[in-house]
C-alpha cells in the first residue's frame, strides 16, 4: 500500500503552472524566496502577498494542500513569534507580570510569522505543481553550466531520479521486514532511546543488504542496457522553453520590478 | 549464421584475499560448446547454482570467458572495443522485476536504452511506441512502474531491451519471482516476439512448463551441459530428469506410469492431446 | 478448537481514495492438527487474511478466537499469540540478521524472554527440524544458498515452538529440488510434530500431494473450502478466477469427455494414472 503514496507532494491538476518548465519553476522560487528577504517594507510584502495569491489560484491546488507543509513548523512558528513577542525592546504596550510586549515585538513577531509562512507555501507551490521527475531535470539542465568546473551533474541528477524510484520500494520493504521480525517477537516501540536504537537492527542490517543487493543489480542492468555515463547520450524528452515559459520569465520580472517600486513608495514608514 | 557460439566455454568466479591475492577459484561454467541459430527460441533449464546464469551473462559481455572463447553475432565478447555492439546485439532481461527498471515512468524506462546509444529524439520516441506496443504495455506508458504487476514490470523491462533492435534476447529466470498469470503473460510475450519479429531467444529458466514450446532445450548441471535437444527428446527421459530432480510434466510423467505399468505408449509425450489420442490408439487395438 | 474466524473484514485505507476492501465477511474454522492450503492469485486477500491470524494486523470488523479465546479483547496477550501461530512471511531469508545462523534462530526464543538454556536448545531443535546440517551452524546467513537460507529462517519461527505454523508462498523463487525440499520438510513437521499447518501458494500441483483441504480466495472471499478433489472439480471456475487445477485434472476430464469410463477427481499422478489402468483393464 506504501507504493500508492506519491512521493513528495505532487498535486496534479494541470494547470498552467504545472505545464510550465521546471527551470521556470526553480528561478521563480527562488526569486520570491530572496525577494521575502531582500525586501522588507509592508508595501512590498502587500505585493508579495498578491503575488503568491494569484500564483495559488492559477495553480488550482486546493489552499488545503498548501497548508499542509505549514503543520510541520507550526511549533517553530510559534516559538519565534512568542521568543518576538517578548524580547525584542521598544516601547512598553502591555505588561504581563514581569514580562512585557513591545510595539517592536508586536511588528517583529507578525513580519517574522508571515514571512515563515510565505517562504514555506511558496515553496510548496513549486513541489505540489512540479513532479519530482521533473525536478530532477530540471536542476539537471539548470545546474549544466556547473559541468565546466568538474561537478558531475548528470550523475547527481540519476542518482536523485534513481533514489525517487526505489524510496517507495524501500519503504515497502521496511514495512515488511517489521512485520517478519514482529512475527519473532521484536518490538519496536517500547524502551529506552538507546534501547530502541538496538531494537532497531533487525529492521536495518536486512534493510542495508537489501538495498545493496538492489543496487548492485541495477548496476549490472544499466550496463547490460548500453549506460556508460553522461557521453554521447541523447535525451528523449530534453528540456525545452516554449511560449508560456517566456511568459512566465516576463510576469517575474514584472514581480520584482512592481518589489522595487513598492519599496520605495514609503507611505508606511519601514519597519526597520 | 549461428547468433551464439561458445567453444569450451569455462568461467571460475576467482576470489581475492586483502592484498589481492587468488584466494579461490571456484568454476562455475565449465567447457559448455553452445550453438544458437538466429531466429531459434532455446532454453536453458536447471537448478539454481548449475551455472546458468552464468553462462547468461557470458552473451551480454557482462562476463567474459576465463577459458575459451565465445561469439556473439561474430564478434568475440572479449574484444573490448565490441563490447556496446554486443550488448546492442544481445539484449538481457533479469530475474527482479524491481531492481532493472532505471526509469521512474514506463516510457522513460523504455527509452534508456536507445538513449545510452545516442539515438536522436523522434527516434528514440518511435522505438519507445513500437517496442511498448509490441509488449502490449502502450496503454501504461504514463505510469509509474512502481503501480504495476510483476508481470507487467518484466513486459516493460523487455520492451526496455527491444527498443534497442537487439538479434537476441537473453532472459535470465525472468519469471522466477512471478505468480503464475505473471509468468504466463512474460512467457507468451517472449514467445510473440519470436514468432513474429524472428528475435533468438534464450530463456533461462528451473520451470518445465516454459521449455515445452522452444526449438531446443539445453540442461545444466555443475556448470556443464548434460542433457540437450528438442523438448519432446529432452522430456522421454523421465527417469534422468527425475533423478536430475527436475520437474516433468504431470501428463508425462502419467504416460511414464502406464508404460511401466505395461501400456504400450511412444516416448516423450508432451500434451494432454497427444496423450489422449494416444491412450485412444491403445484401446483401440 | 484452534482458531475460529467470525465474519472478518479488512479494509485498507478505509475512507480515503485508494480503499480496497482486502478481506470481506470470510468466516472459518482451523481446528488442530489440519493441513491446509490457502490458494489465490495476487491480491485475492490470502496474504492479507493470514497476517490476521498472529494479530499482525487488525481487522476492521469481525472477530477471532484462538482456543476459544477473543485475541481483541482487551486484556488478552497478543505477544503470546505471535509464538503460538508461528507466520513465516514470503522470501523469509530476508528476515535474517544476526552474524551466524544458529545466533539468527535465537532470536525468537529469545524474545519470548526464555532462559540462555532454553533458547539455545530451541534453536538446536529448530535448525534439527528444517534439516539444516550442523556445518551451517555457525555461518553467516549470508555464505548460504537459497533454499538453505529459506530453511534457516523458518528455523527462526520454529524456535518459538508454535502450534499453529503459517507459510506465506514458501517455495517462491526457489528451483524444484528447493521446493520439493522445503514441502517434504514441511510435512515431515506436520506429520511429526503434530502442529497445524497453513500453507499459502498458487500453485495447485504444489499444494495438492501434500494437504487434506484447500481453502481457495478470490476477492477477498472464501471461494471453495472443501478436500483438493472436489475443489479441482470446479476447474472451470477456478479458471475463470485466475487459478487452475493440476494438469492430471485436464486429462482426466478430456479422457472423460471423449468417452473414457474414467473418475475425473484424480489430484495427483499417481490416482490418474491408477484411474486410467483401471479404465484399460475394465474397457
Amino acid at each position: 500500500m506504501l507504493r500508492d503514496i506519491t512521493l513528495g507532494q505532487y498535486y496534479p491538476s494541470g494547470s498552467v503552472i504545472h505545464r510550465l518548465d521546471p527551470r521556470v519553476k526553480l528561478a521563480g522560487t527562488l526569486v520570491y524566496l530572496i525577494s521575502l528577504f531582500a525586501f522588507r517594507s509592508v508595501e512590498a510584502y502587500v505585493v508579495a502577498t498578491m503575488f503568491l495569491a494569484s500564483m495559488i489560484w492559477i495553480s488550482r491546488v486546493p489552499l488545503k494542500f498548501m497548508m499542509r507543509g505549514l503543520k510541520s513548523i507550526l511549533f517553530l512558528l510559534l516559538f519565534t513569534s512568542v521568543f518576538n513577542l517578548f524580547l525584542v525592546p521598544g516601547e512598553t504596550v502591555v505588561r504581563i507580570w514581569k514580562l512585557k510586549i513591545t510595539d517592536a515585538g508586536i511588528e517583529t513577531a507578525v513580519f517574522m510569522a508571515v514571512r515563515l509562512v510565505y517562504l514555506i507555501i511558496g515553496s510548496s507551490l513549486m513541489t505540489l505543481t512540479t513532479t519530482p521527475n521533473d525536478l530532477t531535470d530540471g536542476l539537471e539542465k539548470a545546474l549544466g553550466p556547473l559541468k565546466k568546473v568538474r561537478v558531475p551533474v548528470h550523475e547527481i541528477a540519476l542518482i536523485m531520479s534513481i533514489a525517487l524510484r526505489f524510496i517507495p520500494i524501500l519503504m515497502e520493504e521496511t514495512n515488511k521486514i517489521m512485520k517478519a521480525q514482529m512475527a519473532r517477537g521484536a518490538d519496536f516501540e517500547s524502551g529506552n532511546l538507546i534501547q530502541k536504537a538496538k531494537n532497531m537492527i533487525p529492521l536495518l542490517v536486512p534493510l542495508f543488504v537489501s538495498a545493496f543487493r538492489r543496487a548492485n543489480d541495477l548496476a549490472m542492468a544499466m550496463e547490460a542496457r548500453g549506460y556508460h555515463g553522461g557521453e554521447g547520450r541523447t535525451k528523449m524528452k530534453p528540456l525545452e522553453y516554449q511560449k508560456r515559459d517566456l511568459a512566465a520569465y516576463l510576469i517575474l520580472a514584472g514581480y520584482v520590478l512592481l518589489m522595487f517600486a513598492a519599496n520605495r513608495l514609503g507611505i508606511v514608514p519601514a519597519l526597520f | 549464421m549461428g547468433i551464439v557460439k561458445a567453444r569450451k566455454l569455462a568461467f571460475d568466479y576467482v576470489k581475492l584475499d586483502e592484498e589481492g591475492r587468488v584466494e579461490s577459484r571456484s568454476r562455475a561454467v565449465d567447457d559448455v560448446d553452445l550453438d544458437v541459430q538466429a531466429g531459434d527460441f532455446i532454453a536453458i533449464l536447471g537448478h539454481n547454482g548449475s551455472g546458468k546464469s552464468t553462462l547468461a551473462k557470458h552473451i551480454n559481455a557482462l562476463l567474459v570467458p576465463t577459458e575459451g572463447t565465445l561469439f556473439v553475432d561474430g564478434k568475440d565478447t572479449r574484444d573490448e572495443s565490441k563490447i556496446w555492439e554486443i550488448r546492442q546485439t544481445a539484449g538481457m532481461v533479469f530475474q527482479n522485476p524491481d531492481n532493472q527498471i532505471i526509469g521512474t515512468i514506463v516510457d522513460e524506462d523504455v527509452g534508456f536504452g536507445p538513449e545510452n546509444m545516442g539515438i536522436p529524439r523522434e527516434e528514440i520516441w518511435q522505438r519507445v511506441e513500437e517496442s511498448l506496443k509490441s509488449v502490449g504495455m502502450w496503454e501504461y506508458r504514463s505510469h509509474s512502474p512502481n503501480k504495476l504487476s510483476g508481470g507487467q514490470k518484466q513486459r516493460v523491462a523487455i520492451a526496455g531491451v527491444v527498443a534497442m533492435r537487439p538479434k537476441c534476447i537473453v532472459l535470465d529466470e525472468p519469471t522466477a519471482m512471478l505468480d503464475p498469470n505473471g509468468r504466463k503473460e512474460v512467457i507468451r510475450t517472449v514467445r510473440e516476439l519470436n514468432r513474429r519479429e524472428h528475435v533468438t531467444v534464450i530463456l533461462i529458466t528451473h520451470y518445465m512448463e516454459e521449455v515445452i514450446q522452444a526449438d531446443k532445450v539445453f540442461v545444466m548441471e555443475q556448470g556443464k551441459i548434460v542433457m540437450q535437444g528438442t523438448p519432446r527428446e529432452v522430456f522421454s527421459h523421465v527417469e534422468e530428469l527425475k533423478e536430475r530432480r527436475l520437474d516433468v510434466p504431470q501428463v508425462t510423467l502419467t504416460a511414464h506410469e502406464l508404460q511401466k505399468a505395461g501400456v504400450p505408449l511412444p516416448n516423450g509425450i508432451l500434451t494432454i492431446d497427444e496423450l489422449a489420442e494416444e491412450l485412444r490408439k491403445v484401446r483401440k487395438s | 478448537m484452534a482458531i475460529r474466524i467470525e465474519h472478518l473484514n479488512y479494509v485498507y485505507n478505509e475512507g480515503m481514495a485508494f480503499e480496497k476492501h482486502a478481506v470481506r465477511d470470510v468466516s472459518l474454522e482451523i481446528p488442530d492438527g489440519q493441513f491446509i492450503g490457502i490458494i489465490g492469485h495476487t491480491g485475492s486477500g490470502k496474504s492479507t487474511l493470514i497476517q490476521h491470524l498472529n494479530g499482525l494486523m487488525r481487522a476492521t470488523s469481525g472477530t477471532i478466537y484462538y482456543n476459544e479465546e477473543n485475541i481483541y479483547a482487551k486484556d488478552y496477550r497478543m505477544k503470546d499469540l505471535r509464538s503460538r501461530v508461528g507466520l513465516v512471511f514470503q522470501y523469509p531469508e530476508y528476515q535474517l540478521f544476526e552474524t551466524d545462523v544458529f545466533t539468527d534462530v535465537c532470536f525468537g526464543p529469545k524474545n519470548l524472554g526464555l532462559s540462555g538454556e532454553e533458547t539455545e536448545a530451541r534453536a538446536y531443535e529448530a535448525l534439527r527440524l528444517v534439516g539444516l546440517k550442523e556445518k551451517y551452524y555457525r555461518k553467516s546467513p549470508f555464505e548460504l544458498s537459497g533454499g538453505q537460507k529459506r530453511r534457516a529462517a523458518i528455523a527462526g519461527i520454529l524456535a518459538m515452538k508454535p502450534e499453529v505454523l503459517v507459510l506465506d508462498e514458501p517455495t517462491a523463487g526457489l528451483d524444484p529440488r528447493g521446493r520439493d525440499d522445503i514441502l517434504d520438510q514441511i510435512a515431515k513437521l506436520h506429520k511429526e510434530q503434530r502442529i497445524t499447518v497453513i500453507l499459502v501458494s498458487h500453485s495447485m500441483e504444489d499444494i495438492a500431494r501434500y494437504v487434506e483441504r484447500i481453502i481457495v480466495m478470490n476477492q477477498g472471499q472464501v471461494m471453495y473450502d472443501d478436500t483438493p478433489r472436489r475443489v479441482f472439480a470446479h476447474y472451470k471456475e477456478l479458471e475463470q478466477v485466475g487459478l487452475a487445477a493440476p494438469q492430471v485434472t485436464y486429462l482426466m476430464q478430456a479422457l472423460h469427455d471423449q468417452g473414457w469410463p474414467v473418475k475425473t477427481d484424480a489430484a495427483t499422478v499417481e490416482e490418474a494414472a491408477g484411474e486410467i489402468l483401471r479404465a484399460l483393464k475394465n474397457g
